[in-house]
């Protein structure tokens, strides 16, 4: 379950470095692109994790970031371009198929029952059994313990794994899918704005996840449209706007600034800021500093 | 509501006391009510603890309590059967028309019947999955179906509107042993139908509870997309589901028609809202996903010794239905705390 991968070390200490070559990573994708009919949805897209790694895909809404996780995750498959599992190339004809490979995704919605045990949530669809015909029963206890195991693994230290998983808080049942997905055999995965729907404070404990998650050996691809986030634990970052890449950059090469700016439409969002300037109460002119009450989330928080 | 929520779990500092454990079982209220009716019929009155008031009340439960706790499971599974009452008449009088008017072999009979109940349940299902229509709309349809069909046929076919001249039919002394004997116990003469209660309850807890099927139907009632994401049959799970319930309501047909050796056209109606009652009290959720089948069938106990309790204290019949009203708004009340501190939005 630990590291197999030695590029991990080198990775996540590093940071930005690209683990060596002669290990090719993960999941990588050369120029990659999908067409619906007519309407190109991602076009010319490279970037690439390699264990112990943190890829963050940012962009505004209708970037093309969910059709990047579609393709990632074999939900569609792309239309041009080159997807490269562990230095092969494939193309993904279901979810089952990237699965097979390691590459698990973490919808939003978690794809857990509220109402039903964490272990039997952790559980739900690959259970343990026990016995043969009828007698064929749920191996409880051990599930129970396993649960217990790899969310402690995780870091997460439940009272009670008996307790309706919806009595969790948002940010520890995103890490228990989270877990999920790893303890199924996950070597990538793919979380879709895990952050996006929590508090400061639960968006928080979602990151420390993704952080263990890394140190375990993982790669994990995090889509998000929140750069402060990002920047706490990428150690890459995939811009995307309308369907393109805006670059990708090691954390060295980019400042969180830079990303901000280059993510909301830069020149755009300062034109914007000058015109509400004007057209709001004169008095807040004095106060500049408010340009920055544009921005999502609050900067200095960064 | 997410910061607020976390807040209270990072806090917490002792861990779950086997109380809480206790009660957060979905049984625990039906429990302390069965206790409570209990101890009120036996004090006020002098033949509810005696050895035939007691096989009496129970022989009541059980009946209900064999559909009750199929219900549950259904409802469980996110599903309503609103024709599993009239699923009883339906089977007692196929059995009862084919072996009294055209001389079937009364084993064959009781197969067809079951073909039938199951094929109807089947049929349920597959309205409802494949339309998405409520269960609750197509089985009311269903319901009336058989209600009408149970009518029509039987006066077409016997000319009344009930079943005579069962017990003259060969074999039915032998059948009579699977569902209508009974057998002194403990200075009670218990009839086998409530052998067959405590067999259902127990089959079926040990399927909700320890199997991965009964895994699936709470997660199939609980959250249907989460269930299709993780690659959950569904379709097979309710399938079974509804075709489970069918089979309950061939069972309780069997029970009744072998026990009276008759059975009325009407045989039914009108108890498809007790199963549902019975099984809510039990803490069923009616949006799917919580409940219990023992819990189910402790409903079934409290209305089986209430309808007899009040036979016994004398009084007006009435007040039965007044007092399911009662129970059925309390129940609910409870389930719905239940689904506030587990944080269903």
């Amino acid at each position: 379950m630990m590291a197999q991968h030695p590029a991990s070390g080198a990775a996540s200490v590093g940071g930005s470095v690209v683990p060596a070559s002669a290990v090719p990573p993960i999941l990588e994708v050369r120029e990659i692109g999908k067409s619906y009919g007519p309407f190109r949805a991602l076009h010319g897209v490279s970037t690439s994790v390699g264990a112990g790694e943190v890829l963050c895909v940012l962009g505004d809404n209708g970037a093309g970031k969910s059709t990047f996780i579609k393709i990632l995750s074999g939900a569609h498959r792309h239309s041009e371009g080159e997807l490269l599992a562990n230095g092969t190339p494939r193309s993904f004809a279901s979810p089952r198929d990237a699965l097979d490979l390691g590459i698990a995704t973490v919808y939003q919605d978690l794809a857990v029952v509220p109402l039903m045990p964490v272990w039997r949530n952790f559980f739900l669809g690959a259970e343990l059994t026990r016995g043969v015909g009828p007698f064929r029963r749920l191996a409880v206890r051990a599930m129970r313990t396993i649960t217990q195991q790899q969310l402690a693994t995780m870091g997460i230290d439940l009272a009670d794994v008996d307790q309706p998983i919806g009595t969790l808080s948002g940010g520890e049942r995103q890490s228990v899918a989270i877990a999920r997905a790893i303890y199924f055999g996950a070597k990538v995965v793919i979380l879709d704005e895990p952050t996006s729907s929590l508090g400061v404070k639960q968006a928080g404990v979602v990151l420390k996840y993704i952080a263990q998650a890394r140190d375990r050996g993982l790669g994990v691809v995090f889509i998000t449209h929140n750069p402060h986030h990002a920047y706490l634990v990428g150690d890459r970052f995939l811009l995307l706007k309308r369907g393109t890449s805006l670059g990708n950059f090691t954390k060295r090469e980019i400042t969180i600034e830079e990303m901000t700016r280059l993510m909301a439409g830069g020149a755009e969002l300062e034109a914007l800021a000058h015109e509400m300037e004007r057209a709001e109460n004169p008095e807040r002119a004095e106060h500049p500093e408010c340009e920055a009450g544009l921005n999502p989330d609050n900067p200095r928080r960064a | 509501m997410t910061l607020a929520a976390g807040a209270v779990t990072d806090e917490r500092v002792t861990r779950t006391s086997p109380a809480r454990t206790l009660l957060r079982r979905p049984e625990v209220g039906a429990a302390v009510a069965a206790l409570a009716v209990f101890i009120f019929f036996s004090v006020f009155t002098q033949a509810f603890l005696t050895p035939a008031g007691v096989s009496t009340w129970l022989y009541s439960a059980s009946l209900f309590g064999i559909m009750a706790v199929a219900v549950a499971l259904l409802m469980i599974g996110g599903e309503f059967d609103l024709s599993a009452g009239a699923m009883t008449g339906t089977t007692g009088l196929i059995v009862g028309v084919i072996t009294t008017e055209w001389g079937v072999n009364i084993w064959l009979a009781l197969g067809i019947a079951l073909a039938v109940a199951l094929a109807i349940g089947a049929a349920n299902a597959y309205i409802v999955m494949k339309t998405g229509l409520p269960s609750f709309i197509v089985t009311l349809a269903t319901f009336f179906i058989l209600q009408g069909v149970n009518l029509a046929v039987t006066k077409l076919i016997t000319g009344t509107v009930s079943i005579q001249g069962m017990s003259d039919v060969s074999g039915f002394e032998q059948v009579k042993v699977f569902f209508g004997s009974s057998f002194p116990f403990l200075g009670m003469n218990v009839k086998i139908s409530i052998v067959w209660w405590f067999a259902v309850t127990l089959v079926a807890t040990w399927v909700l509870l320890r199997t991965r099927a009964g895994n699936w139907i709470f997660a199939v009632g609980g959250q249907v997309t989460s269930a299709r994401q993780v690659g959950l049959p569904v379709m097979k799970v309710k399938l079974g589901l509804f075709m489970t319930t069918a089979g309950a309501g061939w069972l309780v047909g069997m029970l009744q028609l072998f026990d009276v050796s008759t059975v009325q056209a009407t045989t039914g109606i009108g108890q498809e809202f007790i199963y549902i009652i019975c099984a809510v009290v039990g803490g069923c959720l009616l949006t799917g996903g919580y409940g219990s089948a023992v819990g189910a069938a402790l409903g079934a106990l409290i209305y089986g010794m209430t309808l007899q309790g009040i036979v016994f204290a004398q009084w007006d019949n009435n007040w039965l239905k007044a007092f399911l009203g009662v129970m059925l708004l309390l129940a609910v009340l409870v389930n719905r705390t239940v689904r506030r501190q587990v944080g269903i939005r």
